[in-house]
């Protein structure tokens, strides 16, 4: 579904990924952990094409990411991603922001969008919040509408960039219950985050990034029980308590 | 002080001071009018120019709000009006048919409209980068395109967040209407200043346009205080339910 | 185009120079002047005294209400009363639109810098006020070795941007009669007929100083970010 093969990105002269390759199938549920500024944040971004790179291809489904032909935005409705910051439209009402996606790239009517986007609303236990504004919300509500926005685009896989890492500890459960749901279900997932408990859980594979580098790409099993790297020994030590 | 002079009779005419003084404000309100309107439609566009990737638009965009930043309002006014004519071909032998009171409101116009618009335009461009980065990007992940990431999610929130400096701008131009006089247009101060030579009650006129202007400035105010509250979202900083 | 003759300038710069002088003593009295003054309404608007809080901020608004030419005009009538009764002469003293400007400026921009150095007193923490209080400071002594420092500083840049916006808006005075810098190209323009020359030249040399100021502020604010 989604293949990355010798990805490398540079900012100016800092190479921030460096040959990058890997895989995600229909279904599998991966986990991208490491310390900061390991690049596993650019590496999610640069699947939905957020972030460009200079070496390597991804291609999602078939189509190639960085070919100049492709139709981004097009490819992008198919994508679906969740940010750490949420990022719902502040000036639209949560209805409006499950919807404006599906009308003005997908093209469905204002009443089908709504349909769905409300459908998905009730799914992450939220629809009566449905003509609030997103400031008017906690962040673990943010979060779990950002979730079902991303949702009614039907995306063949979702992208989660440290979903829980703004989040208040006591509503970081809401959004995990929701994505280990969506897991459970059946849909592919690439999330970057820390909560090791999650992978744990739902994940089927763990990738481990140190400094641009994917240092280790195996099984959740493999990884919990012998990481054969020393970096990813030492990171699961500091972050397993 | 006497307050009878508004009602006296202006020489050579049928009309009286305090009709003159309102003549004046006629002319000083319409430049106002349709100067801010060209001005916020080419600030606007400029401001957005430099919110982009494209390194030329940027710098074109800089260089525009640079030329009518660094030369004095007071030569802009001379320049279009004595100097730009002779310098575009056709344009003098047309001017010339003009009435002149319709030459000088046109560059008057003109002028304060390029002028307003190189400040508007900075103002649309740091009230679209004051908006956290995640939003352009939750755009696209949505598959938006450029164009209808700006329409939907990065103007509407960036025009309600420069509400304040635009209301400033506006006091700004109602103001600068007075340098029209320079070039003879029958405008509120040079009414006002007329008065003062005819009659030497040069208190009562500058008393008089004093308080005008103070009044146009209270209610320009008062209409955005206005359409900042009407346009507040729910929940965003302070505004809002 | 007709027969263009940048001769004149050449001929003319003494006289423009005069002007620019002109130009740029009253800038800078203006800006020293009105950041003195205005710095004293700032602390006027903050103070707990309603009455001068009052009075301050409604010297404020009324000087960014009404237009320029008009506060121009204003004190150039106003000041030679102002003088007769102070004074105590027969007539109102006459002073030149040229020197009252000067008065005119320092008043006018007052307004601007009061709400500049405002913002920059607002700006520093309360941690900073009590701090000094707690040395055993009195209010004057914590604004003038605590408070004020650091906002003259964190504003500086605004400041000085506010002072080109000055430095453009002299050229008002031309209207009076005044030879500052476009006064003088403005009678040089009627007297030899080259208006073109003249006011192009006038705009050349304004660009050419005002974009060198702003770019240099800039450069401070950088170093100034850097430092903080």
């Amino acid at each position: 579904m989604i293949e990355l093969n010798d990805v490398s990105k540079w900012y100016g002269a800092f190479q921030v990924l460096t040959d990058c390759t890997t895989s995600v199938a229909k279904g599998d549920v991966v986990v991208v952990c490491g310390p900061s500024g390991s690049g596993k944040s650019t590496l999610i971004k640069t699947v939905n094409g957020l972030e460009p790179f200079q070496k390597g291809s991804i291609t999602v489904d078939g189509i190639a990411v960085n070919d100049p032909k492709t139709n981004l935005s097009k490819l992008r409705a198919r994508i679906g991603m969740v940010f750490q910051n949420f990022e719902l439209f502040p000036h639209l009402s949560i209805r409006q922001n499950l919807t404006i996606a599906q009308v003005k790239v997908l093209g469905r009517s204002e009443e089908e969008a709504a349909e769905r986007g409300l459908k998905y609303l009730d799914r992450v236990g939220l629809i009566a919040q449905k003509d609030k504004f997103p400031g008017q919300l906690s962040g673990g509500q943010q979060q779990r509408v950002a979730i079902a926005r991303a949702l009614s685009m039907d995306p063949i896989a979702m992208l989660f960039d440290e979903p829980t890492s703004a989040l208040d500890p006591e509503m970081i459960n809401e959004v995990l219950d929701v994505m280990v749901g969506l897991a459970q279900d059946g849909m592919t997932m690439m999330v970057v985050t820390h909560e090791m408990g999650f992978a744990k859980k739902v994940a089927n594979r763990v990738i481990f990034m140190d400094k641009g580098l994917i240092v280790e790409d195996c099984t959740k099993e493999s990884f919990f029980g012998t990481p054969r790297s020393e970096r990813a020994c030492d990171f699961l030590a500091k972050i397993i308590h | 002080m006497d307050l009878r002079i508004f009602l006296e009779q202006v020489p050579d005419d049928d009309v009286t001071w305090a009709q003159m003084l309102l003549s004046g404000l006629e002319w000083t309100l319409a430049v106002a009018f349709f100067a801010w309107i060209v001005a916020f439609v080419l600030g606007s566009l400029v401001g957005i120019m430099r919110t982009t990737d494209k390194r030329w638009l940027v710098r074109l965009g800089g260089a525009y709000v640079e030329l009518f930043r660094n030369i004095p309002l007071l030569v802009q006014f001379f320049l279009w009006y004595y100097v730009v004519p002779d310098l575009v071909p056709g344009l003098k032998s047309w001017v010339i048919t003009l009435d002149p009171t319709w030459h000088q409101f046109g560059t008057a116009v003109v002028c304060l409209a390029f002028f307003t618009s190189s400040r508007i335009a900075e103002q649309v461009r740091s009230g679209i980068q004051s908006l956290p980065r995640g939003q352009r990007n939750a755009g696209y992940a949505l598959g938006l395109t450029q164009m209808q990431t700006y329409r939907y999610v990065l103007l509407p929130m960036a025009y309600r967040i420069i509400i304040p400096p635009l209301t400033s701008e506006l006091m700004n131009l109602i103001k600068n209407t007075a340098v029209a006089y320079s070039i003879g247009l029958v405008e509120l101060f040079f009414r006002t200043r007329e008065m003062g030579e005819a009659t030497f009650r040069y208190f009562e006129a500058f008393g008089a346009a004093t308080v005008i202007y103070i009044v146009i400035a209270m209610t320009a105010n008062r209409v955005m205080a206005f359409i900042e509250r009407r346009v507040a979202v729910p929940g965003y900083i302070a505004g809002g339910k | 185009m007709g027969d263009l003759d940048f001769e004149v300038i050449g001929r003319t710069l003494p006289y423009l120079w005069t002007g620019l002088q002109y130009t740029l003593k009253l800038t800078l009295t203006a800006a020293v002047g009105g950041v003195i003054f205005g710095t004293l309404l700032a602390m006027a608007r903050l103070s707990s005294i309603k009455p001068l809080a009052m009075l301050a901020a409604a010297y404020v608004n009324l000087m960014r209400s009404i237009p320029l030419l008009l506060v121009i005009f204003w004190f150039y009538f106003l000041v030679p009363v102002i003088l007769q009764t102070i004074t105590g002469a027969e007539r109102p003293v006459q002073l030149g639109a040229d020197r009252s400007a000067y008065i005119t400026f320092i008043m006018f921009e007052a307004a601007f810098f009061c709400e500049i150095m405002r913002a920059g007193i607002q700006s520093i923490p309360k941690g900073q006020v009590n701090a000094g209080f707690a040395l055993g400071f009195t209010y004057w002594q914590s604004m003038k070795l605590i408070i004020l420092p650091q906002a003259f500083r964190n504003m500086l840049p605004i400041l000085l941007t506010q002072t080109i916006v000055l430095f453009q808006d002299v050229s008002l005075v031309s209207l009076l009669n005044v030879t500052d810098f476009v006064g003088a190209a403005v009678k040089i323009a009627q007297r030899d007929s080259r208006v073109l020359e003249m006011y192009l030249f006038v705009a050349v040399v304004y660009f050419l100083l005002s974009f060198s100021l702003s770019t240099a502020v800039k450069q401070l604010q950088k170093r100034i970010a850097i430092i903080r």
